[in-house]
């Protein structure tokens, strides 16, 4: 059986995205270690998309000739990077999800075995990076006092995005409100470790034309897939 | 005031360790972070180290221009392994400089206050997608010929990481070169794209060599200590003469009418270099100059509360090190 084309879209949309934000650091990290470890972070993501995207087709076609509403990534993903909090904010929220459901879909949560081998080989990668994003939170929470506001400011900021990350996808065979309570009381702890409280505003926008999945996406988004299609699209037919 | 020494530091000391060094310089030995060296050889690896790790994080931005346009995921994910890899660069060679005293925070400060240099090739702008192949292809090339030399300099820190970098920098110069032949073995506008990134990349990289042997201030006592090997005239040379054969390849030529092979010298000539350039760039005035620097500078002030809440966080919980360097 072949992996069920909305979910591998879906979920390589996510890499794709997080990674072509995480690709902006470059040059820009607070400290050298960290250019690093974002870019480990955004290759990893890279490596992931293009497996994902090639289970549904081209992978160029897909990434650079598809309109901005036929991306079907969380809204998450497509935020900009803010600053450095803003970034292991987003990067804290999206790890511990793709950590959970990769940890499911290795483990029986697709029956399409090459979707369950990536995830397999790719949970190895994300419990990585949400070990990075963890230590710098615990960092940022319990450093300084401005530290602490940003990172604050930053989990706030990104809350209001998080509730779409357990709408179902259509074709994984995954309790979605088991993964949301895990991940909850993930997150959870590692916040009052950082001395930081969980949010608490709304976790989705009460629109109903729905979000990310639906091809819903925030203004920034059209912005990075214009600069991202650009070049792509001013050769048509040409290989790189 | 004059301070009278006992009699054994003024006499048999310090001249049994400068000749135990000279003898190691002479017998092709290394010299180790806990030797004793004479505070001009410290002092020119430690200049010459850092401008190299400042070349490489500077370096990072003419090509990181192009991460979040790369035409195809596999190029992208080259382009983001390849400029990751200079940063590693920086970490080995500020690491190495340490090893001389030189810590990084010092050496930072001296580039952004502009009392350090880095390589002028990176105050160029990087203007098209092809710029990226002839930055691999020939900067890195260049930057190859000068440093393998390098795994053999006399500082044993600085030759170990270079062998490291050197095995990098040839991967990046093969990505370039077949970036490139990709171009120029595609469409019409690519070929042309591929031709002008050459023919703007073709003469700074030539300059990356430093001026020539007469007008080179360091290099005659550089030489002697054995951190160089080559002069900058022969090294040139070396690089015209590898690049030649493979701009051919290539399918792309290279901008300078007088370039051809002397038969008698065994090397291909080629035209006079517009020094006057080569010292306009260095002397600030290039192209990308106040941009590089600019962008280094904001990068390290916006970066100043993540480091201080790293070092923060690490006093109250005792960790190692304070400056967010575990976490990666
Ligand atoms: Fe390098
Ligand atoms: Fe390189």
């Amino acid at each position: 059986m072949s992996a069920p084309r909305t979910a591998v879209l879906a979920l390589g949309d996510d890499a794709l995205v997080l990674s072509h934000r995480l690709g902006e650091w470059a040059g820009n990290a607070p400290v050298l270690e960290e250019e690093v470890a974002l870019a480990n972070i955004a290759l990893d993501l890279l490596g992931q998309a293009r497996t994902l995207l090639s289970m549904a087709g081209d992978e160029d076609e897909l990434a650079y000739l598809r309109e901005e509403r036929a991306f079907t990534n969380v809204q998450l993903v497509e935020q900009p990077n803010g600053d450095f909090a803003h970034t292991i904010a987003r990067q804290l929220y999206f790890s511990a999800y793709q950590e959970l459901l990769y940890e499911r879909l290795a483990g029986g949560g697709t029956d399409d075995a090459e979707l369950a081998a990536l995830a397999a080989k790719a949970v190895k990668e994300v419990a990585y990076h949400r070990d990075h994003a963890e230590h710098w939170t615990l960092r940022l929470g319990d450093g300084t006092e401005a530290s602490h506001r940003r990172m604050k400011d930053a989990l706030e900021g990104l809350w209001r995005h998080t509730g779409e990350l357990f709408r179902p996808v259509e074709g994984l065979d995954v309790d979605w409100a088991g993964l949301d309570e895990e991940w909850t009381r993930r997150i959870t702890a590692v916040l009052e470790r950082a001395t930081l409280a969980v949010p608490e505003g709304p976790r989705s926008s009460p629109w109903a034309a729905g979000a990310g999945r639906q091809g819903v996406h925030t203004e920034p988004f059209g912005r990075m897939l214009a600069e991202m299609q650009h070049l792509h699209r001013s050769h048509p037919g040409a290989s790189w | 005031m004059t301070t009278l020494l006992p009699e054994t530091d003024r006499g048999g000391g310090p001249g049994a360790h400068e000749e135990a060094f000279d003898a190691a310089i002479a017998a092709d030995e290394r010299i180790e972070p806990r030797d004793w060296m004479p505070d001009a050889y410290r002092a020119t690896l430690v200049r010459q180290i850092a401008q190299h790790a400042h070349s490489e994080i500077i370096g990072m931005q003419p090509e990181a221009n192009w991460i979040t346009r790369a035409p195809s995921l596999r190029r992208k994910a080259i382009l983001m392994a390849k400029v990751q890899d200079e940063a590693g660069h920086g970490l080995y060679l500020y690491s190495a400089a340490e090893t001389l005293g030189a810590s990084r925070d010092e050496l930072l400060d001296k580039l952004h206050s502009g009392r350090q240099k880095y390589s002028s090739i990176f105050n160029y702008p990087t203007l098209t997608w092809a710029d990226v192949g002839a930055i691999g292809w020939l900067v890195d090339g260049a930057a190859i010929t000068n440093q393998v030399p390098l795994c053999r300099c006399s500082y044993g820190p600085y030759a170990r990481a270079m062998v490291r970098v050197c095995k990098e920098e040839s991967f990046h110069q093969r990505q370039g070169y077949e970036l490139l032949l990709a171009l120029s073995r595609g469409t019409e506008a690519q070929h042309a794209m591929a031709q002008d990134a050459v023919d703007r990349w073709w003469w700074p990289s030539l300059m990356m060599f430093g001026p020539p042997d007469d007008a080179s201030k360091h290099s005659a006592q550089s030489m002697a200590w054995k951190i160089k090997r080559h002069s900058n005239d022969e090294l040139r040379q070396r690089f015209v003469d590898i690049c030649v054969p493979q701009a051919e390849s290539l399918g792309l030529t290279l901008p300078d009418p007088e370039l051809r092979w002397n038969e008698e010298r065994g090397h291909y000539d080629f035209g006079p270099i517009d020094w006057s350039e080569f010292h306009e760039v260095l002397r600030g005035n290039g192209p990308c100059n106040e941009q590089r620097l600019d962008r280094r500078r904001r990068a390290h002030e916006e970066g100043a509360w993540v480091r201080e809440a790293a070092a923060a966080y690490a006093r109250k919980h005792g960790e190692q090190d304070g400056d967010g360097r575990t976490a990666a």
